[in-house]
């Protein structure tokens, strides 16, 4: 059984509504690394919850283009000392997913893809998936720079930006991309302004004339009190 | 589709179409007096205090999409608001060519959820804009008339600020206000350099609290999503649920409007909806009627409100019904602060909005545009979510190594990760907000060909901006440079020029449209009079932004709350006085 016919059960159990029937008995969930599998949860829809059994029971590239991608994405983002490979992270499978949720996505990802080959095969006379290091590295060098490309790959460094934007952005809203970024919020916590040394090293300070009418964090348990002219008086 | 009509035993004192900040201030002031409610919405009810409606604090990992937009929540997958400018089966038309982009939410609190909790006063001279600089209309009231109203509001929702003594920006009883963030201190650097005021915002989030019920701001920034302590301000959760557990108030859900029902005499008997789950057609009767499906859904109801008395809808006689329609202007710029490339890392999620803005700062006298606008700010270490580390296509040449030299754009690799590590949080810009001069022939109506799946008839819109309208968004383009370079900010893609109308954002965009249904002393130029009571029809009233004459510069809420609370005491005092 496949990720995608694994998906499609556990997300049949999830909703157990019989959206989706399959016949077969709903597998434990697999956690697979950091990821959340199924679709948005929070006050969704019918429509929504329908929508995204759908799309995560489908998928859009086939075995081919998908190793063509991993092999992708891992050059674009790979593995380093502080953190791991786009692939460990399923860059491709969320690529995939955004092919079928932005249809757009379809024809210009597609196109790409099939140039990888033929540009493979009139240099190397192989298919993409059959080079070696060195050979795909060629192929990416080809495309992977904007401004310095030769004008005849203008519609390969198009695509290329979009697999670019696509796996950095499938690598960054993981935990592990978080973590790599440094990103401290998402959580409660009680905001009292920019810490001094950074306002410090910045030469940057708080507009003095409201020193005392900024939120006091000590302040926040108690019901505010005004008087007639809109003071806080307690 | 079925055409039964049910008609529904109960009977209510009031009726009121809509969820959102009118129709939810209407649930609970009118049943505070000890009146029967019902309140019809066309979605579904939402609790974000509910584990199963929550989408706060989510990561992106939760969504497959990793928070992208959709059709029905086009600000983001997680964002509360369920509807989008796009909905199934519920279409809208547009005439001659011209462009106005509809933004409606299905859902209890109503486009509440979505917005951006930007709490401002209308000050003494947005009311009288016609006297002024003669262009449209003045309003039949003015800011004393509603002062004590903002007051209320203030004190029942929360709101925090500063005092500031702006004679247009009038102060009213605020919170506390949170401390700059660092893109805030920068962007006032460049401000004060260009001699524009920055103060502290003006948002409804409870930086303490001000009752029980409520709990106090976690700084998460993701007001969007519905706060789960109801910490912010949105109509279901500080409005129309409290009035369910108090007063004696009936909500309907998944239910259309199609009409307010009249009798012979011309007064409202009731509304008559298709209830959107077995998609049949039911009947409610009440004394009163309140409107507060939105400006633009309002003057729908109105306009398919045909009967005997009323051939042309109710309202239709004015001959300004769907009329004067206008959205605030918008206009953005972005830069990058190289200052605040590798920046240290710490918590600055903050509210869900700005610390700080522009409040309109300059004589329109001394230039050539008649009206204000006031200016947002954006930047920051926000949640990585979908669109992060994109466009390295074209920002890495903005990432210089220790000896100065810029990246090159695009490629891959380690030195790609650490460079979108690098470049987090440095990007920022502002968007203008400004004030649109009502026009006659900026309108909405029914389309004569085109029904929803309902079987109503929709709105189809024409809308054109005016040189007032463009001269303003090339003046904000000015003023945005104007800032950002000084602050320090280079320039990030093409100063926006007259082929796109100075950036100037289409009509409806701002989601801000108002004067559908305008107020007035005269029934010949105006739907409703000073009350919000329609001219033609004494027991039906507009409580959403439709009866605005102009819409300032200003976000419509707390206006629309203000008039609303106004509008139902008015209501409450006509039935004691039987005169309705």
């Amino acid at each position: 059984m496949n990720r995608r016919e694994n998906l499609k059960l556990l997300f049949t159990g999830s909703l157990g509504a019989g959206l989706l029937m399959t016949g077969c008995e709903p597998e434990e969930q697999v956690v697979s690394g950091q990821l959340f599998e199924g679709g948005t949860p929070g006050g969704r829809t019918e429509e929504e919850k329908i929508r995204d059994a759908k799309l995560l029971a489908d998928s859009f590239f086939t075995e081919e283009e998908r190793k063509k991608l991993d092999t992708l994405v891992d050059i674009i983002m790979p593995a380093d000392s502080e953190s791991p490979a786009a692939t460990e992270l399923k860059v491709t499978d969320f690529i995939d997913f955004m092919m079928l949720d932005q249809p757009s996505y379809q024809t210009p990802m597609r196109g790409g893809l099939m140039w990888l080959d033929f540009e493979a095969d009139e240099k190397f006379g192989k298919t993409f998936n059959e080079l070696s290091k060195d050979q795909v590295i060629e192929i990416v060098e080809l495309v992977a720079w904007p401004d310095k490309s030769d004008p005849a790959y203008e519609g390969g460094v198009r695509w290329f930006n979009l697999l670019r934007n696509l796996t950095c952005t499938g690598y960054f809203t993981t935990e592990a991309g978080w973590k790599y970024m440094g990103y401290k919020g998402n959580t409660p916590n009680v905001w009292d302004g920019i810490p001094q040394d950074v306002l410090d090293k910045h030469g940057l300070s708080n507009p003095p004339q409201y020193a005392n009418l900024y939120l006091k964090p000590e302040d926040r348990g108690k019901v505010v009190e005004w008087d007639d002219e809109g003071n806080i008086i307690g | 589709m079925s055409f039964q009509i049910k008609e529904n035993a109960d009977s209510y004192d009031v009726i009121i179409v809509g969820s959102g900040a009118g129709g939810g201030m209407a649930s609970k002031v009118l049943s505070e007096a000890g009146l029967s409610v019902a309140v019809v919405e066309a979605g579904g009810d939402f609790d974000p205090a509910k584990d199963e409606d929550r989408t706060q604090l989510r990561p992106p990992w939760e969504s497959p999409r990793r928070g992208a937009g959709t059709r029905i929540r086009p600000f983001g997958d997680f964002d509360a608001a369920i509807g989008g400018w796009d909905i199934d089966g519920e279409p809208y038309t547009r005439k001659n060519g011209t462009q106005f982009d509809w933004f409606r939410s299905r859902m209890v609190g109503g486009r509440t959820n979505h917005w951006g909790r930007i709490s401002l006063r209308f000050g003494p001279n947005d009311f009288k804009r016609g006297s002024i600089d003669g262009l449209g209309d003045d309003w039949p009231i003015g800011y004393d008339d509603l002062k004590p109203y903002y007051d209320r509001v203030d004190k029942l929702i929360g709101v925090f600020g500063t005092k500031e003594g702006i004679y247009n920006e009038p102060d009213g009883f605020f919170l506390p206000p949170p401390k700059p963030r660092l893109h805030e201190l920068f962007i006032k650097k460049g401000a004060d350099s260009a001699g524009i005021p920055m103060i502290p915002s003006r948002l409804s989030m409870l930086t303490r609290p001000i009752n029980n019920e409520r709990g106090v701001c976690f700084f998460c920034n993701q007001c969007n999503r519905a706060c789960q302590i109801y910490a912010d301000f949105s109509a279901g959760t500080c409005l129309v649920h409290p009035a369910m557990k108090k007063g004696k108030v009936d909500l309907y859900t998944y239910s259309m409007v199609r009409k307010v029902t009249t009798d012979d005499h011309g007064n409202a008997t009731g509304v008559s909806f298709v209830s959107k789950v077995d998609m049949k057609e039911y009947k409610l009767r009440s004394r009163v009627v309140v409107l507060g499906a939105s400006a633009c859904e309002s003057a729908r109801i109105m306009m398919n409100s045909k009967s005997k008395t009323f051939p042309n809808g109710i309202g239709a006689d004015s001959g300004v019904l769907g009329r004067y329609l206008h959205d605030s202007t918008g206009a953005d710029r972005m830069g990058i602060m190289p200052d605040l490339i590798d920046r240290e890392r710490y918590n600055e999620d903050g509210v869900g909005g700005m610390h700080m803005y522009t409040p309109w700062w300059l004589d329109n006298k001394k230039l050539d545009f008649a009206r204000g606008y006031h200016i947002e700010y954006w930047g920051g270490m926000g949640q990585p979510a979908y669109g992060t580390g994109m466009s390295m296509d074209s920002m890495r040449q903005y990432i210089k190594d220790e000896f100065g030299n810029p990246s090159p754009n695009g490629g891959y690799g380690e030195g790609l990760k650490k460079d979108i590590r690098r470049i987090y949080g440095s990007t920022l810009g502002m968007s203008g907000r400004g004030e649109s001069i009502p026009q006659y022939d900026n309108y909405c109506e029914i389309d004569p060909n085109v029904v929803d799946k309902y079987g109503i008839p929709v709105l189809r819109f024409n809308y054109n901006w005016t040189d007032q309208e463009i001269k303003q968004a090339k003046h904000m383009q000015d003023t945005f440079e104007e800032i950002l370079t000084n602050a320090g900010a280079i320039l990030l893609g093409k100063k926006p020029g007259p082929e796109t109308k100075y950036g100037l954002a289409a009509p409806g965009r701002i989601i801000h449209e108002v004067g559908t249904t305008r107020m007035g002393n005269d029934r010949s130029s105006s739907v409703v009079n000073s009350n919000c009571q329609v001219h033609d029809c004494k027991n039906l009233f507009v409580v959403d932004a439709g009866p605005f004459v102009s819409q300032a510069d200003k976000n419509p809420t707390w206006t629309i709350l203000a008039l609303s609370w106004r509008t139902s005491d008015y209501i409450v005092e006509q039935l004691k006085q039987k005169n309705i």
